[in-house]
């Protein structure tokens, strides 16, 4: 049954005609042509598909998208403002904490999730925050370093 | 290159730049500038290394092309997953042709754009295509220097080249651009002679630390990679699989497809699809075709393919073979023997194999997530029967290759699926697919002798490899034994499935076994690991490398309570590794955490000890995870282990601290830094959980059941 759902992309009032069983990972990428967010297992283990939903990072992949009518999404297009980047991202680069950069939109949305409800978590807080988000290239301790770096410019604020 | 042809000089060294014949016409469709080409063979006058007399020499492989308003392109058909070469080439030929670093664009494995590669795998790129840059960036710089002082009226030898412009040394405001130099000109040169390359103490960017030049596009969602295209008119592909590899078809009942408007049915041999304009509905119709297949028996499963192998294979080539081994064993006080096990590896890189494309008459062409684009044109070009200049491969990024996108059935499958449907397609594996149709990483079998005389010199080596390869594996690099043999057993169709090149083939195997040996005979002899190395070790390189790795990790420091520490040696891709791992065992369950990591590497000319350190984190905190969490479940073709709930790659958590260090060699060769790191994971850790619990696991993964097995 086809039907109607609007929210807010990056700030932005959307409606968009969906069949109702489909991911919103399918939503965001082939409907709404956002391709930043990317698939990685379809299953929700990986992390890279990760946005936000109300500030809250959630796996796009497990969802639907009635499941988010009426709500404000932000993928890793709607982070920078302009040219200027979001710290999250700007610590990304200063840190060089990604290679391929597949799973990169996925880590910074987790990351800025976190960092938005705790700016200053510790290490361990990181870790446990972010384990489920993957990265086969191996870049862990620098994006570790590259959310500490960017908790100390969020404070707390987008 | 095709992919078989890669695999056999991936699984041994390959110590020169590998090359095809393919002239192209590119030069006609330039505009005017200064064009430098080049061939990687010309490596063999430039640096004195070998290039196979077998080998026709290209025209060339890469060009560099100095626009008239002053902008350098440099197209290369390598291309970037990852290993920062988009960055450290820019860096060489910024500072060869002195021209701000920025001005450089590198423009990489666009069939149409940039000329003939073999592929970018084998850690060759800067090992061959760097020096080559940079003599054809001297060049250039030579070419402007002389157009400069026609302009200026001055003597060559009186000036100079800085940052795009050149200027008088006696009078700096005496100078001219490279932009307008170039202007009006149409010069195109083979790089004939090595022109005079700067020496390190006068390098302004090579060896400095730069931050890969991608990342902005990369953290903004802007790099494009092969599934993020999407086409006018496209649909998606979902293939019906079956569910053991290697099945054949027997029928097709395709009647489920009706209750989805718009789904069509695309059969051609054994390929089985479905088609949609949107993905999920193409996914869910490819549910409802039921596919008869008849599957191949099971021969041997995750356990027994170990003794499968051993049983099976007879044919052996010994690769390296020194004094007696008779005489060696008469001459040893200690003899070990031991045998290694390695279960299939999945290279899972986080983007599946993907590729988008469209035929437009008689031309196909192709973004494609491979690390081969040159490769799969040729296999497009002969699948479809057409010249392979109407196939164009274009640029993207790849989401990770670790070699097993040097393999394109993705690229083959969608083009099928695209001729058959007569619409431009998308065909992105998912997760299953990935792992059902990876070329994994083979299962292997080391047997291993070694003895030491009452000196504890190492007498004795006896060294079987199935499955595994030869490379790395040559003792000269490692260890003084002068009785020793090394043979390899190979049979070409062993395996339940396809297997292939993932990062530093065989050399991650051979290493584990080798370093665990070594280790297990300096215990048995009751010496320190880390003394009885250096007193059989002669090659002054492996020695240094090995002293920079003990004196950096602190060898003889005090030990907390359930930890440990291991060494492990390695010679990959010209590079000389010498790894020392501290790991916690918790002797209760058997669970491993690694604290830390020091990587010491003599790589030769480091062009940037920036990149090469991520390069070395990222080889290290990959290797975790074959050396304790990755293996294949699989019962023959039957391919059990599906997505990241079975198969554990490294996690945040499970990452040490990491440090690399570097010898400095900077008017040295520049070696391989993709590779060589993560070969000497897996010995290291195995090291390091002996001397914390006293558990000698001769099987990667060293699960905790393993340890705990091991304990007794």
């Amino acid at each position: 049954m086809k039907q109607n759902v609007s929210f807010n992309l990056n700030g932005k009032p959307v409606e968009v005609e969906v069949n109702g069983d489909e991911s919103l990972l399918t939503v965001i990428r082939t409907y709404l042509d956002h391709t930043g967010t990317k698939y990685g297992c379809g299953m929700g283990h990986c992390g890279s598909c990760t946005i936000l939903i109300d500030k809250e990072p959630v796996r796009s992949c497990m969802m639907y998208a009635e499941d988010v009518a009426g709500k404000e999404i932000t993928t890793i297009e709607g982070l920078a403002k302009g040219e200027e980047l979001h710290p999250v991202q700007k610590a990304f680069v200063e840190h060089d904490a990604l290679q391929c950069g597949y799973c990169t939109p996925g880590m910074i949305m987790n990351a800025t999730g976190l960092l938005l409800k705790k700016p200053d978590m510790t290490r361990e807080e990181i870790i446990e925050g972010m384990e489920e988000n993957l990265c086969r290239c191996g870049s862990y301790m620098r994006i570790i370093d590259a959310i500490q770096t960017a908790g100390k410019e969020m404070k707390g604020g987008m | 290159m095709k992919a078989e042809k890669i695999n056999e000089l991936y699984f041994g060294d390959v110590d020169h730049p590998v090359t095809t014949y393919d002239r192209r016409d590119f030069l006609k469709r330039l505009g005017g500038g200064i064009i430098i080409i080049m061939s990687f063979s010309e490596l063999s006058f430039l640096t004195g290394c070998k290039t196979k007399q077998d080998e026709e020499r290209p025209d060339f492989n890469a060009y560099l092309h100095i626009k008239e308003d002053g902008s350098v392109d440099c197209l290369t058909g390598k291309i970037e997953m990852g290993q920062g070469v988009i960055t450290s080439l820019a860096q060489e030929l910024a500072d060869e042709l002195e021209v701000p670093f920025k001005s450089v664009n590198m423009v990489m494995g666009d069939t149409d754009l940039c000329p003939y590669d073999a592929g970018t795998w084998g850690s060759l790129t800067t090992r061959f295509e760097g020096p080559v840059i940079r003599a054809a960036g001297a060049e250039a710089r030579e070419i402007l220097i002389g157009l400069a002082a026609k302009e200026l009226g001055v003597s060559e030898k009186q000036l100079e080249a800085s940052e795009g412009e050149v200027f008088d040394k006696n009078d700096k405001s005496k100078k001219i651009s490279y932009a307008d130099l170039t202007k009006g000109q149409r010069i195109v040169q083979q790089l004939k002679k090595a022109p005079e390359l700067k020496k390190s103490k006068d390098f302004d960017i090579i060896g400095k630390s730069v931050i890969s030049t991608d990342a902005v596009d990369k953290v903004t969602g802007k790099a494009v990679f092969s599934g993020d295209i999407k086409l006018p008119g496209m649909v998606y592909a979902t293939i019906v699989r079956p569910r053991v590899w290697g099945s054949k078809k027997l029928s097709v009942d395709a009647s489920g497809l009706d209750d989805f408007e718009g789904a069509e049915l695309v059969e051609d041999g054994d390929l089985v699809a479905v088609v949609h304009p949107d993905p999920e509905v193409a996914s869910k119709a490819a549910q409802k075709v039921n596919v008869e297949w008849d599957a191949p028996e099971s021969k041997a499963d995750n356990e027994t393919i170990f003794k499968y192998f051993v049983d099976n294979i007879t044919e052996s080539e010994v690769n390296e073979e020194g004094g007696m081994l008779s005489s060696g064993r008469e001459a040893c006080e200690t003899i070990v023997e031991a045998e290694y096990h390695d279960g299939y590896k999945a290279h899972s890189p986080v983007e599946p194999h993907t590729a988008t494309c469209y035929f437009e008459g008689d031309k196909l062409t192709m973004w494609a997530s491979t690390q081969t684009p040159f490769g799969t044109r040729e296999a497009l070009a002969e699948t479809f029967s057409m010249p392979k200049e109407k196939v164009h491969l274009k640029q993207n990024f790849l989401g990770g290759g670790f070699g097993g996108k040097i393999y394109n059935p993705q690229a083959i499958e969608a083009a099928r699926i695209a001729k058959l449907s007569g619409k431009p397609v998308q065909l992105a594996y998912t997760r299953r697919e990935e792992f059902f149709n990876d070329y994994f990483r083979p299962a292997a079998v080391v047997r291993s002798a070694s003895g030491v005389d009452s000196e504890g010199k190492l007498k004795l080596w006896e060294f079987d490899i199935y499955c595994a390869g030869s490379r790395g594996t040559g003792l000269s690099y490692l260890y003084d034994i002068p009785n020793n043999r090394t043979r390899t057993f190979n049979k070409g169709d062993i395996h339940p499935f396809s297997t292939g090149a993932w990062r530093a083939p065989g050399n991650n195997t051979t290493t584990f076994a080798r370093e665990s040996q070594i280790d297990a005979t300096a215990h048995a002899a009751g010496i320190d690991p880390l003394e009885f190395r250096l007193n059989n070790i002669t090659n002054p390189e492996m020695k240094a490398t090995l002293e920079l790795a003990a004196e950096t990790f602190n060898w003889n420091k005090e030990k907390p309570e359930g930890h440990g520490y291991g060494i492990s040696l390695g010679w990959d891709a010209g590079t000389y590794v010498a790894m020392i791992a501290e790991v916690k065992v918790d002797k209760a369950t058997g669970e491993v955490q690694p604290i830390r990591v020091v990587c010491a590497q003599n790589m030769g000319q480091v062009v940037n000890p920036h990149g090469a350190k991520v390069q070395t984190e990222g080889g290290i905190t990959m290797g975790l995870g074959y050396a304790l969490t990755e293996e294949m479940e699989f019962d023959w073709g039957r391919v059990i282990t599906r997505n990241f709930d079975s198969y554990h790659f490294t996690k945040f958590s499970m990452t040490p601290e990491i440090e690399s260090v570097f010898a400095d060699n900077m008017d040295a060769a520049p070696q391989g830094g993709g590779e060589p790191a993560i070969i000497c994971v897996g010995g290291a850790i195995a090291n390091a959980v002996f001397d914390a619990c006293g558990a000698r696991v001769n099987r990667q993964p060293i699960t905790p059941e393993r340890i705990l097995a091991a304990l007794g």
